[in-house]
């Protein structure tokens, strides 16, 4: 995937703004700063335990607005249905989509709607498009990121993905685990207003945590050292990983990021994090080094080290 | 969590770690054989924890790695024929035969389909009676008793529709050939634990006095696989050769009857070629007489007959424990999970895909 952006989209449509290499683009506009930032969904099945493809069309937009720092104000909604999608079935997606509208705080002011032929799509593909505000001074990217800043983590890891694995009837097995899908903005907010000086912001989709961090690591130019003790994953998803040799630091998550900050600021951001919701359980979870640049390295439960690069392809349940 | 976390213990594993410093005197190889074996060992650093004169190797426990290009590219053939959906574990799908994968294969109009049980696959058959579904059966003793139950419960439900692509090997054949071979340095041996739950220790017993070798069962925590480390050593300073099974929360020496009744009831033993290692005698299964029907390749006349592995590619001297996967040239450069020249790195069991995945250069070096 990052192989493709690079090698394709960023060589056709290179610009600055693009280069920034981030969720989302900050660009000037007169007497203020803007964010914008677009994600399309395919995701199988439409609905899951804790979500449905209507709550990760909004949520996956305003969190990459809310990784620049900027507050989403509204968005814009694509709909490419697939012919013989049952309007009931719609109906609960538009339902599930305004309720996360309505928690982020966000309006879906403009959009429109392709029918496509029977089978050539998996029901409803969803692209939105976002626009926020910056009402900051600060530059929240990989460019910021110092040798010395703290990783926090907003909370556990795993639970979408294994959320998702789990509601697939060709895995067959059942489990309570509930994904995390939620806005990031009340965090990122808690963050801006407590005063600290965010370097940068990630929420943790594809690839997870690790991936995440490696890109940050590769695109900052920097080492990153975690200790996986300090990541917390919950029993219940760390015992479904284990048994389908799945890494949970590799599980996409929905309501999660992590956050590079000054280490003098990080009990101060620690705190505004867990005054809000959805990081009350953030925790720090390593630090920016000079090097090795360009890695991350994990400090493991045993006491060794290895790497965390970026995921290869999708994560298969292995064989034995 | 609890099952897992006392046996990831910190403190407990630098205890064995200087408990295996003070009893070596000289150096030692041994062998890990089963691939999960080989990312515990690597994902938790446990080699960076022994001695500098004890090498671990890793063995040919991986059954991606050892599914020969052939078989897979009679998989690929099966999936793209129409009317037939194919099924597989999930980390079959990437690796590479002669034609492409099982991956492209889908892309290009094949119905592949990921289960986690071999009885979904059988449930599959039933709802779609009007198709053939064929289940690739891959894997080691730990996966062939519930292949045999799917074969089962298909001939049960006299399903005409169902059959299976058979690639399961056995794990004392392929130990026997590398102690057999001629750049052997394998000197002990940690036994897959999962796949003696099910066999027992006898066939390791045979092993262990016919090659003076000592053979320790051994689960996939970390603290389990420093506990096996020791105890070969053990055996190794005091002359011994001998089985042990320090496994026993899992592992019973009689292994699993059940699974043994039903495995002898279904399939035969067969000569089985591995790829990187060649033929070996008596080392796979496949159906027996009651069971030919649900056999995929006697079902469909499939052609696939592999190609030539690229020279570069030292995946057979990997597989035996001979070489390390940094000691192959191509590691790293022109070989990466992105693209995979040998099985090793394209599966999640692959020890080169687990040097690629835990190790670089200057990280954690005397850690």
């Amino acid at each position: 995937m990052r192989n493709l952006i690079e090698k394709m989209f960023m060589a056709a449509f290179r610009n600055p703004l693009l280069e920034g290499r981030h969720d989302g683009a900050v660009f000037p506009s007169p007497g203020s700063r803007l964010a914008t930032t677009t994600d399309a969904f395919v995701v199988r099945p439409l609905f899951f335990p804790g979500g449905s493809i209507g709550t990760l069309a909004v949520d996956g937009t305003v969190n990459d607005l809310a990784m620049c720092g900027a507050r989403p104000v509204c968005l814009s909604a694509a709909f490419i249905l697939e012919e013989g999608l049952p309007m009931e079935t719609l109906w609960k997606v538009v339902a599930s989509m305004a309720e996360a509208a309505r928690e982020a705080g966000v309006a879906i002011v403009t959009g429109d709607t392709k029918v496509v032929e029977r089978g050539k799509g998996d029901g409803v593909y969803i692209a939105t498009a976002g626009v926020g505000v910056l009402d900051h001074a600060g530059d929240i990217g990989p460019r910021s990121v110092r040798p010395g800043d703290a990783v926090l983590l907003s909370g556990d890891v795993g639970r979408h993905g294994m959320a998702v694995l789990g509601a697939r009837e060709s895995l067959g097995f059942e489990s309570s685990i509930e994904s995390d899908c939620a806005p990031l903005w009340p965090a990122v907010d808690a963050l801006l207003r407590g005063g600290v000086e965010v370097h940068c912001l990630r929420d943790l989709t594809r690839g997870g945590l690790a991936s995440a961090a490696a890109e940050i690591a590769s695109d900052a130019d920097c080492g990153i050292r975690l200790v996986e003790r300090a990541i917390p994953v919950r029993e219940d998803v760390a015992g479904a990983c284990e048994l389908l040799g799945l890494d949970p630091f590799y599980v996409a998550n929905e309501g999660r990021f992590i956050a590079f900050v000054p280490e003098a600021s990080r009990f101060t951001a620690l705190a505004a994090l867990r005054s809000v919701g959805v990081s009350a359980d953030a925790v720090e979870i390593g630090t920016v080094s000079a090097g090795p640049r360009g890695l991350v390295v994990l400090e493991s439960a045993v006491g060794s080290e290895r790497v965390l690069d970026l995921l290869s392809g999708e994560q298969l349940p292995r064989i034995c | 969590m609890k099952y897992l976390d006392e046996y990831r213990d910190a403190a407990t594993a630098r205890r064995y770690a200087r408990l295996i410093a003070r009893r070596v005197t000289r150096p030692w190889t041994i062998m890990e054989v089963c691939g999960g074996q080989t990312h515990s060992i690597l994902r938790h650093g446990l080699d960076r924890l022994l001695p500098g004169g004890v090498t671990l190797v890793h063995g040919p426990g991986c059954p991606v790695c050892v599914t020969p290009v052939a078989l897979i590219d009679r998989a690929v053939e099966l999936a793209r024929r129409p009317g037939v959906v194919l099924c597989s574990f999930g980390d079959m799908l990437r690796v590479p035969g002669s034609r492409g994968d099982l991956f492209s294969a889908r892309a290009g109009g094949g119905d592949v389909r990921v289960v986690y049980a071999p009885l979904d696959a059988v449930a599959l058959a039933e709802r779609m009676p009007d198709r053939e579904v064929v289940f690739f059966a891959v894997g080691f003793e730990t996966t062939a008793p519930a292949n045999a139950v799917a074969v089962a419960r298909a001939a049960e439900l006299a399903l005409s529709n169902f059959s299976l692509l058979v690639a399961q090997v056995l794990v004392p054949p392929a130990m026997e050939a590398i102690l057999a071979s001629p750049g052997n340095r394998v000197q002990g041996f940690l036994a897959p634990g999962h796949v003696i739950a099910v066999t027992g220790v006898e066939a390791y017993e045979t092993l262990a006095s016919r090659w003076k070798v000592p053979i320790v069962v051994t689960g996939f925590e970390p603290l389990d696989l420093l506990q096996g480390i020791a105890m070969v050593l053990r055996q190794l300073e005091e002359g011994r050769a001998q089985v042990e099974n320090p496994y026993a929360r899992a592992v019973r020496s009689g292994g699993n009857p059940d699974a043994l009744a039903l495995l002898a009831r279904v399939f035969e033993v067969v000569p089985r070629s591995w790829r990187g290692i060649g033929e070996i005698p008596r080392s796979g299964l496949g159906l027996g007489p009651a069971f030919r029907a649900f056999d995929a390749e006697r079902k469909f006349a499939l052609t696939g007959t592999g190609a030539a592995e690229d020279a570069a590619c030292m995946a057979g001297s990997v597989l035996r424990g001979i070489a390390k996967p940094p000691e192959c040239a191509v590691f790293g450069t022109r070989c990466t999970p992105e693209h995979p020249l040998g099985a090793p790195m394209v599966s999640a069991e692959g020890s080169c895909a687990a040097y690629w995945r835990y190790r670089r250069p200057g990280v954690g070096v005397g850690a």
